[in-house]
């Protein structure tokens, strides 16, 4: 590296901003020192942009849906290039401020604690915009994002250390800091300063009618369509990446082939939304089907991004299907008993990642103790 | 009696490099280095000085705290020179052979027929040394009576030595070995052989086992493991085939013999092949094998995973049977963890292809390098990431926590009885955060020591 990074240089306090831009482009002639002489070739740079190009396709679909909910809202003709330089117009401000905000914090911390800069924030900063109202004022997204990165992330060591996921947290703070601007009816879809929906279109997510049953939740879109294809399409109203299910597969798929998620979490939390929505049906608590859960709101791109993150899931295999499962199953409670807050996914995995560590202390102990009682029998 | 083990978890790295099986030389160099740091938990107090002659078999060092357990010379000859380190840390007891080697005479007569003279023996010969207690990977105790001992007939590390190569025409002396061991210990003796069919598998008085699968499944941990798992205060020892081989031959001729085939490979290797040699041999003396540029090579006496860098001053362990020649990485890559494919490097993760590649062109080997391929960062993956690799009974990223916690209880808890370094080098090897878990797990055996003497 060039020599006034180095420690006695002019620009030493800058040396870890320099190092990340230089092992960006490289990678760096390092040797191993002590233990193991080779290593494999993966690195967390690798991992983490396999991880960024799984959220991709959501995005992409995010910016046309943005403009296209836009279109059908005001009532004009959707077109489908107008439609993405809308969302482009919409999307990129939000990156800009999700990136600048937090890689500056992430630089800043790093550089304190002069370690090298991880590479963690760009899978969150990239999901932190996707999760949002399109609509979201930008100095409340920077505010959140600064408020997430710093106290959950780097107050407990930076990425690897955190016990929260910060993209979401960054959400749950803008959720209970700026109620108005991020639920009921008007949030949801992007409107330029003049503009107002046309009568009889709603800005109302399908996800506000679950604790109205099955009807009212059919009724919900005027302007779009509310079968269980058009939810998984994803044409409909939301945060800018959650809608389209499609989409999100496509990145679990990526996930998945690639190992860096783990398939486990995806499934149990299905299968724990799909049985509480069951017995929901069953008990006639809700006449919404239960698979209609899967696409609705934010619980595929929760499952498939969120709740998989390495750092904030349960370690344990074991603990990896009680964690999915119980992320599930949270949600789809909170949807269909709590009338005030319909979007269960963002408080599930929170709470999941609150869990997480108890879930993988159980499942050890339990594990040690019968290996110790084997031991003894033996 | 066989009993089978089949391992699913582990891996096999394709490095380059495999010794071709047959002896190139005999090396016979003018320089044996005798190396206390060779031998853990030897405090070393030396019994020779500069001027000195030993012959083979003949005392060089002794422990301190255990004066019985005592190092002796390969060979015989002169002590030319006593080399230290910092703080006159002592580092090695450089002997000159003669031209004729003379052996000492140890009194074999006895046979196997209790326990004291077979220790008595072992002590006197310094193949004492050659006994591993675990926990914590430390020169045997003679005072304690293991629970069982444990031979792992087969190295499945990295371009590791073939044991039915080296060692397949000493089964007889291996087969007195074994007596010899199974004098010391209530319990039972354990070998492990990686097929039925072994050379190995048909020793009498012992319990053989068939363990297959990738690496670390010849690593004499995992094995233990499987088939006795060491709990709290359970002491077992492991002792490695060739130098069970050695302590057959002691009882056979009443001569210490520590030569042994020994198989220099490497991607860097020039015609890697196998050479015979005795512990102790300098690096210089194999120089036909890694050339007169030696600025970008690193010599391992071990494996890559768990050797010691030596360099072209250094010695082949005591312990070694392998000395691996590797390309220091210094280089540069331009973008490459940004590439869609670098088919060039070997990586066990699927966020490359290699694994595709691997159906492509079944038994492709790389020529690696020892570069980081990336920086240190917190544990980011979790457990089961490091577990796949790990096929053990333990949950590894809480047993590097608690090491890096120093917390003894959990390190307990979490099996820091079972394990050596070696046995989690893999875990390192295909950490994307490229912690140094092998001095991270040595740093808690350091500190167990500490807190139990």
């Amino acid at each position: 590296m060039n020599k006034i990074f180095e420690k006695g240089g002019k620009l030493y306090w800058l040396h870890s901003t320099a190092d990340a831009f230089q092992t960006f482009l490289a990678v760096p002639g390092t040797v191993t020192g002590r233990g193991a002489h080779v290593r494999d070739a993966v690195d967390l740079k690798r991992i983490m942009i396999i991880a960024v190009i799984s959220v991709v396709p959501a995005l992409l679909f995010g910016i046309w849906n943005t403009g296209y909910q836009h279109s059908l809202a005001i009532g004009a003709t959707p077109l489908f290039w107008e439609d993405v330089w809308y969302g482009l117009l919409k999307i990129i401000p939000l990156y800009l401020v999700s990136y600048v905000v937090g890689l500056a914090i992430e630089f800043a911390s790093s550089q304190i604690r002069g370690e090298e800069v991880n590479e963690g924030y760009l899978m969150t900063g990239m999901l932190i915009p996707l999760i949002v109202p399109a609509d979201v004022p930008l100095w409340m997204l920077a505010i959140a994002v600064a408020f997430s990165v710093i106290f959950v992330k780097e107050v407990f060591g930076g990425t690897g250390m955190n016990f929260l996921n910060p993209a979401l947290f960054t959400r749950a703070f803008l959720f209970f800091s700026y109620p108005n601007d991020m639920s009921g009816s008007q949030s949801w879809i992007s409107l330029r300063k003049d503009e107002a929906l046309i009568d009889g279109a709603t800005g109302a997510t399908p996800l506000s009618f679950t604790t109205d049953g099955f009807d009212a939740l059919q009724s919900a879109g005027a302007q779009y369509g509310t079968g269980f294809w058009d939810f998984f399409f994803g044409a409909i109203p939301g945060s800018v990446g959650e809608t389209c299910v499609i989409a999100i597969l496509l990145g679990a798929f990526i996930l998945i082939w690639t190992g860096v998620a783990s398939w486990k979490i995806m499934l149990s939390s299905v299968a724990g939304a799909l049985l509480v929505g069951g017995l929901a049906n069953l008990a006639g608590a809700s006449d919404i089907p239960c698979h209609y859960h899967l696409v609705m709101g934010g619980f595929a791109f929760g499952t498939v991004f969120m709740a998989t993150d390495p750092v904030t899931s349960a370690q344990t295999e074991a603990g990896k299907w009680i964690y999915g499962f119980l992320i599930g199953a949270i949600c789809v409670t909170v949807r269909l008993f709590n009338p005030g807050y319909a979007e269960g996914m963002m408080l599930a995995i929170l709470l999941g990642n609150c869990f997480a560590p108890l879930i993988d202390h159980c499942v050890i102990s339990v594990h040690l103790n019968r290996k110790s009682r084997k031991s003894k029998l033996a | 009696m066989s009993n089978n083990i089949d391992l699913k978890r582990g891996l096999d790295i394709p490095v380059a490099g495999l010794a071709d099986p047959v002896v190139a030389k005999r090396v016979v160099s003018d320089r044996i280095a005798v190396q206390p740091c060779n031998f853990k938990g030897l405090l070393p107090r030396l019994l020779v000085r500069e001027g000195d002659s030993v012959a083979a078999g003949s005392p060089v060092l002794a422990d301190k705290k255990n004066p019985d357990i005592i190092v002796t010379s390969p060979v015989s000859g002169t002590v030319v020179e006593i080399i230290r380190g910092d703080k006159r840390k002592l580092l090695a007891v450089v002997i000159e052979p003669d031209e004729k080697q003379k052996h000492m005479d140890f009194d074999t007569s006895a046979g196997f027929s209790d326990a004291d003279t077979v220790k008595k023996t072992l002590l006197a010969s310094g193949l004492w040394t050659a006994i591993v207690q675990r926990p914590y990977g430390i020169i045997a105790d003679p005072a304690t009576k293991p629970k069982a001992i444990f031979v792992s007939t087969f190295s499945t590390a990295p371009l590791a030595p073939d044991t039915s190569f080296t060692l397949g025409g000493e089964k007889d002396a291996m087969q007195m070995g074994l007596n010899a061991l199974s004098t010391l210990t209530d319990g039972k003796v354990h070998v492990c052989v990686n097929d039925g069919d072994s050379p190995f598998a048909g020793f009498s008085g012992v319990e053989t086992h068939v363990v297959r699968g990738k690496h670390p499944a010849g690593n004499v941990g995992v094995q233990i493991s499987h088939i006795d798992p060491i709990t709290k205060g359970d002491t077992v020892w492991t002792i490695n085939p060739t130098l069970v081989c050695a302590i057959g031959r002691l009882f056979k001729t009443g001569k210490l013999n520590l030569w042994r085939k020994i198989a220099v490979c490497g991607p860097a290797a020039i015609e890697p092949s196998y050479i015979e040699a005795l512990p102790g041999t300098p690096m210089k003396s194999l120089k036909g094998f890694y050339g007169a540029d030696t600025k970008d090579v690193r010599i391992i006496s071990g494996d890559i995973l768990s050797g010691a860098t030596t360099g072209e001053d250094g010695f082949t362990g005591f312990f070694d049977t392998q000395v691996t020649i590797i390309r220091e990485g210094h280089d540069e890559e331009l973008f490459g963890w940004l590439r869609p494919f670098r088919f060039n490097q070997y990586s066990a993760d699927r966020t490359y292809f290699n694994w595709c590649l691997g159906w492509l062109m079944p038994g492709r080997r790389y020529n690696m390098d020892t570069n980081l391929h990336g920086g240190p960062r917190a544990f980011v993956m979790n457990d089961s990431h490091y577990a796949r690799v790990l096929p053990m009974d333990i949950y590894p990223l809480y047993l590097f926590k608690a090491c890096l916690a120093g917390d003894i209880e959990k390190m307990e808890r979490f099996g820091i009885y079972e394990v050596l370094p070696e046995d989690l080098a893999l875990c390192e090897y295909i950490d994307p955060s490229k912690n140094n878990i092998q001095s991270i797990i040595n740093d808690g055996i350091e500190l167990m020591l500490k807190e139990m003497a």
